[in-house]
């Protein structure tokens, strides 16, 4: 959508788009991911959702006061950030993680630079990071899907990173979200349903979600553990937070390229961060430190992949 | 007298090392774990800073303009050195915690930084008390950080539990909670600053 800006004289027709619609758009495409998360995990899961929507509504609303600028709360842009928050935690954590998660993400990820369109890192990731390098025992703790007795398990990344992965894991459980892991990343048939409305709408384009998820799977599965050209690629697509990083994070507005070739380097850059931490990192997942080092590289990208403007030498 | 009260102030508020000069930050970072750790590493700093100052206000005139920097950091050096020793005579668990940040006050800039900035010019007396109001200065800023991230990094404040149930936040304990600290609280002074003007 922003490469179509045309320069033509009046009449012009008005369409009905403003930032706060393409935001609340946004949270309804994202509704389903976590409704399947609910379902997956039970009812802590949807108190980690409200709280985390809740406190981040609410850390926009006091920065906004105590700095004296206006109150943008209901342009949804912290509903998003509180949203997104929530759907990267586990499903079982202390109630006060989402706040404080929240919170971080709001004041030191986004109010801090200027509020929505001057942030460098998406919030929401800032949050991520900060809670996993706060608590990470709290944001490691996995249980079981479809038990509501709250069992703990691993994700399957996180098997795999010990070496002892479950071999009864098929790729439809995966692609159906029948495993451990945070709350909106687990049903992919979810997050592609909410991801699909986006791009036929054109809210987001195809460049950084298709580049991501293609650089991982062609990286997983040319370095294989076996070998060269052994590597189980689908399994590494399906499982961890990549879909969900790939479609609503790295697609983020305000922290990746405008054009649509540094859009393809910035999704490249993902997908070769990501599957380099999984492989040979300490940690079994790596979307979201990979979308955040590429937010940082973002103003780069930008400035050498600048459209020639029309004319020009 | 009001002038001289004056030096020893500036290096506390208007001209403190780590919030406006921005002297020193290695260290800062890299110590400001526990208050005591940050109390050590002022006082040894202070110490030094002391010890320089008033060295080089004394030798200003026989130092060769070219080859001040290398006799300023001898000078240093020997303080360091000196410091070093007594820590690990006297408080062998300090000089652990802080490692190499001892011997590093050598090269600590706000050190290095008074003694060109500030003693090359001007008087012995002058000199010990900017000295001191610098050295005074950068341990209350050290102490500030390290309490901060000694209470939510570690949920402790001089090694003694405060709060209990208190779930700490490790990101503080860690460099980058170090800077995300340090950011915040010269963000607030500058606020504070901007505000008088």
């Amino acid at each position: 959508m922003r490469d179509r800006l045309i320069v033509s004289v009046s009449p012009h027709l008005h369409k009905k788009e403003s930032v706060s619609r393409i935001m609340w758009l946004v949270v309804a495409s994202l509704i389903p991911a976590g409704a399947a998360g609910v379902f997956i995990f039970g009812m802590s899961a949807l108190w980690a959702i409200i709280l985390g929507v809740v406190s981040a509504i609410a850390a926009e609303a006091i920065l906004q006061v105590c700095t004296k600028r206006k109150v943008s709360v209901f342009d949804g842009s912290a509903v998003i950030t509180g949203l997104l928050l929530a759907y990267n935690l586990p499903p079982k954590v202390p109630f006060w993680l989402p706040i404080v998660g929240s919170f971080f993400a709001i004041a030191i990820g986004k109010q801090i630079f200027g509020g929505l369109g001057q942030n460098i890192f998406n919030p929401a990731l800032a949050g991520r990071v900060f809670l996993m390098a706060s608590w990470p025992k709290y944001m490691t703790t996995f249980i079981q899907p479809l038990n509501y007795d709250a069992v703990t398990s691993a994700t399957p990344l996180a098997a795999l990173k010990e070496g002892k992965l479950l071999e009864h894991i098929s790729y439809l459980d995966l692609f159906l979200g029948k495993r451990g892991g945070c709350i909106g990343e687990v049903c992919i048939l979810a997050l592609i349903l909410g991801a699909m409305f986006l791009l036929i709408r054109g809210y987001i384009s195809w460049h950084i979600p298709t580049t991501y998820i293609l650089t991982v799977g062609l990286f997983t599965f040319v370095f294989g553990p076996k070998g060269l050209f052994t590597g189980d690629w689908l399994f590494h697509i399906l499982s961890g937070g990549l879909i969900l990083g790939a479609f609503f994070m790295a697609t983020d507005y305000v922290t990746s390229p405008l054009t649509y070739k540094g859009q393809i380097v910035f999704g490249i850059g993902c997908g070769l961060i990501t599957a380099i931490i999984r492989l040979w990192g300490g940690y079994p997942e790596g979307a979201s430190y990979a979308i955040l080092m590429m937010n940082a590289a973002t103003p780069i990208i930008d400035r050498f992949t600048r459209n020639r403007v029309y004319g020009a030498q | 007298m009001k002038r001289l009260f004056g030096e020893f102030l500036k290096g506390i508020i208007r001209e403190n090392p780590t919030f406006v000069l921005l002297l020193g930050l290695c260290p800062t970072l890299a110590v400001s774990v526990t208050v005591i750790n940050g109390i050590g590493m002022g006082i040894a700093a202070t110490f030094v800073l002391l010890g320089s100052n008033i060295i080089i206000a004394m030798i200003k005139n026989t130092i060769p303009e070219r080859v001040r920097i290398p006799c300023y950091i001898v000078v240093i050096a020997t303080f360091v050195t000196i410091t070093e020793l007594l820590m690990k005579a006297y408080s062998p668990a300090l000089n652990r915690a802080l490692g190499i940040y001892v011997p590093l006050i050598v090269v600590n800039c706000i050190v290095l930084g008074r003694a060109e900035a500030y003693a090359s010019k001007n008087s012995v007396k002058n000199s010990f008390l900017d000295g001191l109001g610098m050295g005074v200065g950068f341990t209350l800023a050290l102490i500030l950080i390290s309490g901060i991230r000694e209470f939510l990094g570690a949920g402790k404040l001089m090694g003694q539990t405060i709060v209990k149930g208190f779930e700490p936040a490790f990101v503080l304990g860690m460099p980058s909670g170090a800077l995300l600290v340090i950011g915040l609280l010269l963000g607030f002074f500058n606020v504070l600053k901007n505000r008088k003007t």
